[in-house]
């Protein structure tokens, strides 16, 4: 069994599902939306993040780095070579700005991970919450492992939502039905041109598995990503309104406005920021999508997580 | 009175004209960020009227009750036993003090000549021309000194009390020990500033019934003393006597202001407010002897005994009405029927109390704490909600008028909290998170079955225990019932510094604890903790040395007839509050720092002895040099980012939190307290985690010399990195129902709890920490950015309210450490 990435075990995270949940965020993802905006969990690799802005090139990484990696550029800064660099972390030890960060440095067992989901029990009981595993994307780590893991959670009386995109094997949406308590399933759009486009890879495999779950009798919640000039014109969600009704049914539907707080995490990766020019949505316009919704006979409509 | 000496003509005329100067002048005045009264909080007009009056009167010093109790201690001073002097004095200054009636009061009394008029007590510590000029040229809240106050200080206060004063010989009586340890800052001396004091309303006598017939109470009493067998018989007669003519003190205030409501009445041409006025004198008259009748008089009552309480002496926190819903709803429920009260005018008359409340500074300290305080919040703290005696469920209609009046009102004083016990409803759990959320640190979440299990603890009846709830900060006690004064903050941090010192503070090279080892020569962590405890231990000895003396010295010179007879069993055992009177008697010592110091124990267990990394002459090398410098950058790291700390529900670093607070609760807990009753603990600061950090070197947990240590049971700041349910699971680690109270902060970003959801999630993480026996949580709810802005215009941010400890206090009082302390909590964002 191979045991995935973990970038980060967030506890009290209350934006993904009910009550007070503990978030799983595994590292690898197989889209490349233009607007993620945790651009470190696309890779299923380690990565080394830095933050210019905080560097004040003083040249202790360039010391510490045991493969010279680093150097200080004319710009002042620090530049590490991604080609010599093995991410080992030695630089992070003595930096004193704490510019330096890697992700994807944890592996979990499951029956470790089990045990942080458990250390907050007493408050998932309390309100309702859980453990929400996410990413990246989880449905595309090892399927033994993510169906181990759920099946011990839920042995355990803890509430497992998967926040997932739908770009994965029906094979493990299938192993783990039985265990998950609510799926947060993202549509983008409709259109496939544009799916291609802005997601880099086709929508067929992401709307058969929505289906194949909605006909299993899954605890649906469809999660749309609302992004300025890409489908926050009615009439790409009359299209996500129209193929919901015609194939899923009316579950609940969360809107996410795009935000751009992810945009500094591109300059700490070192990686182009495609969403540059992309519009935030006004709120009068995610008052009237929801509206759109509503009209349509959706009863539970909300904006924001 | 027998026996009065006869003073001289030419010192009574001065007394006398000494009154008529100080008095003479008028409130200074002060700006605020209303600049109008309509612009001002409150529900009408007459509150915000009253509200902008409290909020624009320039704090200032009040000369009279000084000058009266000078004239009673050279009249009887000598002929009458300490006790009836006491009384006497409280006595002599409510018959004598100017009163007033400000437009459109509807509660009336200050206890100075109006509001913000603060009263002086040079009883206990006589401020020098110096401490004057220091309250009055202060930065932060100043109280405001006249020319004829300073000669009125230096001509007839100070020749008579410089050396009498009750801080002199509680400073004369300690040891080189103590003295060595206080000056280096291990521990602070509660006694030195104040009087003890520390309890709330909440006997049956005390809450209900009529001066006539406590004094009756008193005389039966009297009357019963066992002159054949009692050896105890004659002190006995003294405090009782003391009681006698404290009693009277009240009921001749109230008549005063029955006199002055009435005559106003016949003068005021508004018949409107001739009606108000003369229903105030009905009150006042009814409540100078009898006992009250309506809503209205319970809290002219109440406020009448509340000003005899901190006038009688200056108490560490002050008295507050205990549970203010629960005494009222009777009165409430009574008037509404009868259609003598609707819901708006009961919420008027609160928050004509609440004014009241903001009206009253807390008395100057003297020397370098009244420089350097950063806080004159009078700790009156009101709680509400919890379980009535009988273990029922305490949310009444009153509980619910007081939570919109706080919210309203947004005063620093009172001080208020919610008690949450398993039985309160939800709705009333999420109205205080909704007041909660504007901000301000108010109200404060207290754990009701746990105070009772502390109080259980303690030896307490269920009963008794269900009487009780916190005051002050964070302070558990049987209301009513208990006496509990706090001694002074013990600095943890700060003894683990002596003990790798082998003795000595670095910072005076001086020897101030015991020899026990070069730490470089100890082979196992468990050698150093040792260490640390016998250093401990040693201070523990030292401090409660000194607490004992000065509890008995408070016994013998310092009695409080009045707050004696609101006290059970004070009047059927003849016997005071401070001497042992009360049915039960705590003393606290505060633990300041457990964060801190688990941090740094950590930190040595951990990079020293378990996985080796640099070693211990290596550590202190980069501590001595307060981790500067590129040589340490590594070391520094390592021990702050790439070490276990408390507040992550990390065992490693929890365990150790668990074993320091044990060793401290084991050594402390259980002592004898010279008043019959026991020591405890509290885990709270106020703001002694400033002062602490100043006086404590760099730590080997990576915090820098003269950085704040942790507040209350809180982590290190930037330690927690889990959120907040991993702060809450480690401070539930900790044993809650063996101390007498704990502080928990946490601050958060208000976008982290916007909407109803963030209210849910609010309130069950409270009913989680509750659940895990916790004692209590505050929040400060304020972006980072919000706190920046204020500190660099704080000409913007006049009204901001901050959460600091078990306590709010306005942005701008505080001073730039503290700002900073609380900018640098971890916000918990989500």
């Amino acid at each position: 069994m191979k045991l995935p990435a973990v970038i980060n075990v967030q506890k009290f995270s209350v934006h993904d599902g009910h009550g007070i949940r503990t978030s799983i965020f595994f590292k690898g993802c197989l889209l490349s939306c233009w607007w993620c905006h945790n651009p470190e969990s696309q890779s299923f690799d380690r990565e080394l993040m830095f933050d210019p802005g905080k560097c004040t090139g003083c040249g202790l990484c360039v010391k510490a780095c045991p493969h010279d990696a680093v150097t200080v550029g004319e710009d002042g800064h620090a530049h590490t070579s991604k080609g010599t660099c093995v991410t080992c972390g030695a630089c992070l030890d003595w930096c004193p700005n704490e510019c330096r960060e890697i992700v994807g440095t944890q592996r979990y067992t499951v029956d470790e991970l089990v045990q942080k989901a458990l250390e907050d029990q007493q408050f998932y009981e309390r309100s309702g919450g859980g453990v929400t595993l996410s990413g990246g994307e989880c449905m595309v780590q090892d399927s033994d492992f993510m169906e181990e893991l759920c099946r011990k959670l839920h042995f355990e009386g803890i509430d497992i939502a998967i926040d997932t995109c739908g770009y994965a094997p029906l094979g493990t949406y299938r192993r783990l039905l039985p265990y998950v308590d609510t799926w947060l399933y993202d549509i983008k759009m409709i259109d496939e041109e544009k799916h291609i486009k802005y997601i880099g890879r086709s929508n067929d495999v992401i709307l058969r598995n929505l289906e194949f779950l909605a006909h299993n009798g899954a605890s649906l919640n469809i999660r749309i990503p609302t992004i300025g000039t890409v489908n926050d014109d009615d009439e790409s969600m009359l299209a996500v309104i129209e193929y919901l009704k015609s194939h899923v049914g009316m579950p609940p539907v969360n809107l996410l406005p795009y935000h751009t707080t992810g945009s500094s995490k591109y300059t700490r990766l070192g990686r182009p920021y495609l969403a540059r020019d992309l519009q935030v949505p006004s709120e009068e316009r995610m008052e009237h999508l929801k509206d759109l919704f509503l009209q349509h006979g959706f009863d539970n409509v909300q904006i924001g997580g | 009175m027998e026996n009065v000496k006869e003073l001289e003509m030419a010192e009574l005329a001065a007394i006398e004209e000494a009154l008529k100067a100080v008095s003479s002048h008028t409130a200074p005045t002060r700006e605020t960020s209303h600049a109008t009264w309509q612009e001002d909080r409150g529900m009408n007009d007459r509150v915000k009227m009253l509200r902008h009056q409290s909020e624009t009167t320039q704090p200032y010093i009040d000369m009279e009750r000084a000058l009266i109790e000078t004239e009673t201690y050279k009249r009887y001073e000598g002929s009458l036993s300490i006790p009836e002097l006491r009384g006497q004095v409280l006595h002599d200054y409510f018959e004598r003090k100017t009163i007033r009636i400000e437009p459109g009061e509807l509660i009336v009394g200050e206890k100075g000549r109006g509001p913000q008029a603060a009263p002086t007590f040079p009883e206990l510590c006589c401020h020098t021309l110096e401490d004057m000029h220091n309250m009055n040229d202060r930065e932060q809240v100043n109280f405001k000194v006249t020319e004829d106050d300073l000669r009125v200080q230096e001509q007839i206060i100070i020749p008579y009390w410089k050396n009498r004063a009750f801080r002199e010989k509680i400073m004369a009586a300690q040891t080189e020990q103590w003295h060595l340890a206080f000056e280096a800052g291990i521990f602070t001396e509660f006694y030195e500033q104040r009087a003890g004091g520390h309890t709330c309303l909440g006997s049956e006598r005390g809450v209900t019934h009529g001066f006539a017939e406590i004094k009756q109470e008193i005389q039966n009493a009297l009357d019963a003393i066992d002159y054949l067998n009692d050896n105890q018989a004659l002190e006995k007669r003294d405090e009782l006597r003391g009681m006698l003519i404290a009693v009277d003190a009240t009921t001749v205030l109230a008549n005063r202001y029955a006199d002055l409501a009435a005559k106003m009445a016949e003068e005021e041409s508004d018949s409107k407010r001739a009606e108000e006025l003369r229903q105030i004198s009905e009150n006042c008259r009814v409540v100078a002897n009898e006992r009250p009748k309506t809503y209205w008089q319970w809290i002219q009552r109440y406020w009448f005994i509340h000003l005899a309480v901190t006038s009688e002496t200056n108490p560490w926190d002050a008295y507050t009405p205990g549970r203010l819903d629960q005494h009222l709803n009777p009165y409430y429920q009574a008037d509404v029927a009868a259609g003598r009260l609707d819901r708006e005018h009961a919420l008027e008359l609160l928050e004509c109390l609440w004014v009241k409340f903001n009206s009253q500074p807390a008395p100057p300290k003297v020397g370098v704490t009244l420089k350097e305080s950063g806080t004159y919040s009078d700790f009156a703290n009101i709680n509400t909600g919890g379980v009535t005696p009988d273990g029922k469920n305490g949310v009444n209609d009153v509980s619910y008028i007081i939570l919109d009046c706080m919210g309203e009102m947004m005063f620093i004083q009172p001080n208020s909290n919610v008690q949450i016990s398993r039985k309160t409803p939800r709705k009333f759990l999420k109205r205080a998170c909704e007041v909660a959320r504007a901000g301000w640190g108010q109200p404060a979440f207290y754990n009701t079955e746990e105070i009772i299990d502390e109080q259980l603890n303690a030896g307490k009846s269920l009963t008794d225990a269900r009487h009780g709830g916190s005051s002050g900060c964070v302070e558990t006690g049987c209301w009513g019932y208990e006496a509990y004064p706090l001694t002074g903050y013990f600095n943890l941090p700060k003894i683990l510094e002596v003990t790798l010192n082998n003795g000595v503070d670095p910072r005076s090279g001086k020897m101030i604890g015991i020899e026990t080892g070069d730490p470089r020569d100890f082979e196992t962590f468990e050698e150093l903790f040792d260490a640390y405890k016998k250093q401990v231990k040693y201070f523990e000895d030292v401090k409660v040395n000194g607490s004992n003396i000065n509890t008995q010295l408070t016994a013998k010179y310092n009695p409080v007839p009045y707050m004696s007879l609101l006290t059970e069993d004070c009047i059927a055992r003849g016997e005071d509050y401070n001497a042992g009177g009360a049915r039960y008697n705590t003393t606290y010592l505060q633990g300041v720092g457990i964060g801190s110091i688990t941090d740094a124990l950590s930190s040595l267990k951990y990079n020293v002895y378990d996985k080796k990394r640099f070693t211990m002459d290596e550590l202190l090398e980069a501590i001595d040099h307060n981790f500067e410098g590129e040589k340490y950058q590594l070391i520094r790291n390592l021990v702050s980012r790439k070490t276990p700390k408390f507040g992550n529900d990390d065992d490693y670093a929890d365990d150790i939190m668990r074993a320091v607070f044990q060793y401290f609760h084991d050594t402390i807990t259980g002592r004898p307290n010279m008043r019959r009753g026991e020591w405890r603990i509290d885990m709270l600061p106020t703001t002694c985690h400033i002062y602490f950090g100043e006086v404590t070197g760099a730590s080997p947990s990576g915090r820098l010399s003269g950085e704040p240590v942790s507040d209350g049971i809180s982590p290190e700041r930037s330690a927690d990195v889990n959120g907040p349910t991993a702060v809450i699971k480690s401070c539930a680690k900790m044993d809650h129902a063996a101390t007498g109270g704990t502080l928990l902060n946490q601050k958060f970003t208000p976008s982290s709890i916007a909407g109803d959801k963030g209210i849910e999630n609010l309130a069950d993480l409270v009913r989680s920490y509750f659940d895990m026996d916790g004692h209590h949580i505050q929040f400060n709810i304020i972006d980072k950015e919000t706190l920046l802005d204020a500190q660099k215009h704080p000409e913007n941010y006049k009204d901001l309210i901050v959460r600091v400890a078990g306590f709010s206090e306005k942005w701008c009082n505080l001073g730039t450490e503290l700002q900073n302390e609380i900018i640098n909590r971890t916000e918990q964002s989500f």
